[in-house]
């Protein structure tokens, strides 16, 4: 009708008072000129969103806005690897929003210009306490799904080193130690992350579980996975076999069919190399070295493969043993562990600058999470900068509560 | 030995009329020489009596003796500090004595004082009647003579009043524009306060007749003839607020302003330089403040001043601390940052921060643990038996 005329014949940068100043007689009229100034022109309120959904094409004109992981992607990508506050939130505001920040955007430009025929490039991402590095990981995880590429992705390596109820001597080497529940578990997770690749990746050797259990060579990795699965016990080894596997194929360009990228995605990388707080039977401390699950990790680590990228981020929230105020890779990783992992590529992760605060704060009221009237105003706006010091996950403890 | 039992008796008498009570006493002399059988009785007896009528009271020449002694007691101290003693202050004489006897009690009436008798000894009235019993003042047998004589002079001077207003009526002088006296900034005088200038006790209700009848007086026009004498019942109130200091105001190279402050709280000392360089940024020991105070609590106790004022986001904040806990040294800080921001501040401000009680030092500190008992109030177990 005329509404649209008049949307297509005032340009676009004209404020939206001034059109609802033009047409105030009917109302129907101001709330229909609201949802087409929404779509038209580029209002406060989306400033913080943006419409991209797909990572690829995130660049720096979209820093500090919001995009929405698609809820399947959330459910086979996800399963375990987002902070569990984040999942909260994604419960809370039935929708998950990530802030797309350099950081990430960096790592994904580095995929994306990478090499994948030579040995895999290794990213840490590093920053204090809650500045965002697991998010940050989570970005750069959604991009190579989208690509296509086969995620591994071990969304807390602390989850392993600590708190573990039953520690069984392993059963192929005797000075191993395994955790049947966490691989079990972890293997779950990576059927539902990477469904379409087991059928077509099969297994280039013959493995030997028990006397009366084997996996035959040429058969897909779907059924070493569900081995592990439906058997705790070797579920470890099953897990050592997978990686092993994929180091194998990864990149393997021989057949079209079977050739993929592999993400290798570790989340708290400095609990690979610390200590662990788990006992054996004589009560000395384990090493890390001595579970099967770490072992296997490390290995991966190195970079003698090809066709793909590690994708790490360190973290001392979950860590054993280490102060506070560390973050650096040296303090954080120890000597042993940076060594090991040298040579990488940093990436620094810190707090919210001025635009990405304020779209923080923006989201938030968007949302209606700011309950407190006073929030919303530019005195209470200050107050939470002050408070926060634009720290990410504090700002987002602090209004939980307002 | 009836003599001897009068003269007895009337030491007694002696030393319960120096207590300051005022009880009609039957005089001695009354008694019938009625022939008594003399009970021997010696001075124990006496002594026990004496003790149940109360403490020893202070005679004059015993308060006369305590002022000559306290006189030649400063000429010594004088002496000994090396300085003048003719020009020697009870500040001299304070400041001496906390210098000879240092003490570390906490209840400071408790340490070491050499005071004027006058300041030391309770104000006590002197004999009410003559040797014969007769009291001297007529208004003795209303039991407050002091209270009672207050009240007829006051009277006597409004009466005075009225006949100078009357002569000035006649001689055609009368104005209602005379002088009046200035009685802001003074109350009342409490009634503790009364009692203490009478050395008697009165009720509430003899409190509120003497000010009503004081501010008849004052309703007067010409009460400033009585200036002086009313001027006796009013005390000064305190100055509002209290002169705080106000740290000064310097600039660095750059031409950025900054101010210095310090502040305490329970054994953690702080010290912070604020800067009016327009970013909120807060360095504490070297680290962010984030890192130093990961309690809520203790940011928003930082956050306090600066939010009271509305400058938040305006100052740079770089601060070293030391001592206690992280609560006392958010505390300590937070005392040093309102002290630093009234160099930045206007006067009204001053006072609205005083107000809101930002620069009261808080003076809790840790009790001292009792020999005992557990800890400064906790008791051991209390068994019956």
């Amino acid at each position: 009708m005329n509404l649209h005329k008049l949307s297509s014949r005032l340009c676009p940068t004209v404020t939206q008072k001034f059109r609802h100043l033009q047409i105030q007689s009917r109302g129907q009229q101001l709330e229909a000129v609201g949802v087409e100034t929404e779509s038209t022109e580029q209002n406060p309120l989306s400033v913080f969103r943006t419409s991209e959904q797909d990572p690829t094409y995130h660049s720096e004109r979209h820093t500090g806005q919001y995009y929405t992981l698609p809820a399947a992607h959330i459910q086979k990508l996800f399963p375990h690897g987002l902070p569990p506050r984040f999942q909260l939130q994604i419960k809370t505001f039935n929708e998950g929003c990530v802030m797309v920040r350099p950081p990430a955007l960096e790592l994904i430009s580095y995929l994306k210009k990478a090499d994948y025929s030579k040995p895999p490039l290794r990213y840490i991402l590093y920053g204090d306490v809650g500045t965002g590095k697991t998010m940050c990981l989570s970005h750069a995880l959604h991009y190579c799904y989208t690509q296509g590429w086969l995620i591994v992705h071990i969304s807390d390596a602390h989850l392993w080193v600590k708190n573990c109820k039953e520690l069984l001597p392993s059963s192929s080497r005797p000075s191993r130690f395994d955790q049947p529940i966490q691989a079990s578990q972890w293997l779950k997770n990576f059927k539902i992350t990477n469904e379409r690749f087991l059928s077509k990746i099969k297994t280039t050797q013959q493995y030997v579980w028990t006397k009366r259990e084997r996996t035959e060579k040429g058969q897909p990795l779907g059924e070493l996975v569900d081995q592990g699965v439906n058997r705790m016990k070797s579920s470890s080894d099953v897990v050592g076999a997978v990686l092993r596997e994929l180091r194998l194929q990864a990149g393997g360009a021989t057949e079209g069919e079977g050739a993929f990228k592999l993400a290798v995605a570790v989340d708290g990388l400095n609990a690979l190399w610390g200590k662990t707080s788990l006992k054996k039977e004589d009560r000395t401390m384990c090493e890390p070295e001595e579970l099967t699950l770490i072992h296997n990790v490390r290995k991966m680590m190195k970079n003698n493969w090809s066709g793909g990228a590690i994708l790490t981020a360190l973290s001392q929230t979950g860590s054993l043993f280490k102060p506070q105020s560390a973050y650096l890779p040296s303090e954080l990783l120890g000597e042993e562990g940076f060594d090991n992992m040298e040579p990488f590529v940093p990436v620094s992760v810190s707090n919210y600058n001025e635009k990405e605060f304020e779209s923080c704060y923006l989201y938030y009221l968007d949302r209606n999470w700011l309950q407190h009237s006073h929030s919303r105003s530019e005195e209470g706006k200050k107050e939470l900068i002050f408070l926060s010091n634009k720290n990410p996950s504090i700002l987002e403890r602090l209004c939980a509560f307002l | 030995m009836a003599a001897s039992g009068c003269r007895g008796v009337r030491s007694i008498l002696w030393k319960y009329g120096s207590c300051g009570k005022n009880f009609c006493v039957s005089r001695s002399k009354t008694v019938p020489q009625l022939p008594v059988r003399q009970i021997c009785v010696s001075s124990s007896l006496w002594k026990k009596n004496l003790a149940a009528a109360g403490p020893q009271k202070f005679t004059q020449e015993f308060i006369d003796k305590q002022v000559e002694e306290f006189e030649v007691g400063k000429r010594h101290l004088a002496n000994m500090m090396g300085e003048d003693p003719e020009t020697f202050t009870q500040e001299d004489i304070d400041r001496s004595i906390a210098y000879l006897f240092p003490s570390g009690l906490f209840e400071k009436r408790a340490r070491p004082v050499m005071k004027h008798p006058d300041e030391i000894f309770p104000k006590q009235t002197a004999i009410q009647w003559d040797a014969e019993g007769r009291p001297f003042h007529f208004l003795f047998y209303t039991g407050r003579q002091s209270y009672y004589s207050l009240l007829h002079d006051v009277y006597e001077k409004i009466l005075a009043i009225e006949r100078h207003q009357d002569k000035m009526r006649n001689k055609g002088l009368f104005t209602s524009e005379t002088k009046q006296i200035l009685l802001t900034g003074s109350r009342w005088l409490l009634k503790e306060e009364i009692e203490e200038y009478l050395v008697e006790n009165i009720s509430d209700h003899d409190y509120v007749r003497l000010i009503q009848l004081m501010e008849k007086l004052l309703s007067m026009p010409y009460c400033s003839l009585e200036e002086e004498f009313i001027l006796k019942f009013r005390k000064q109130l305190e100055a509002q607020s209290s002169k705080h200091e106000i740290p000064a105001l310097q600039y660095d190279p750059q031409g950025v302003a900054f101010s210095v402050a310090d502040g305490r709280r329970k054994t953690a000392k702080a010290s912070i330089t604020l800067r009016d360089s327009g970013s909120g940024n807060i360095t504490i020991n070297g680290r962010n403040y984030l890192h130093c105070f990961p309690l809520l609590q203790d940011r928003e106790q930082l956050m306090f001043p600066l939010h009271f004022v509305g400058m938040l986001g305006r100052f740079d904040i770089e601060g070293s601390v030391e001592g206690s806990g992280h609560s006392a040294q958010a505390g300590a800080l937070r005392l040093a940052i309102s002290r630093a921001l009234l160099s930045f501040v206007s006067e009204g401000e001053v006072e609205r921060i005083r107000q809101a009680g930002l620069l009261t030092a808080d003076p809790r500190i840790r009790e001292r643990k009792k020999p005992g008992q557990e800890g400064a109030r906790k008791k051991f177990t209390w068994k019956k038996r």
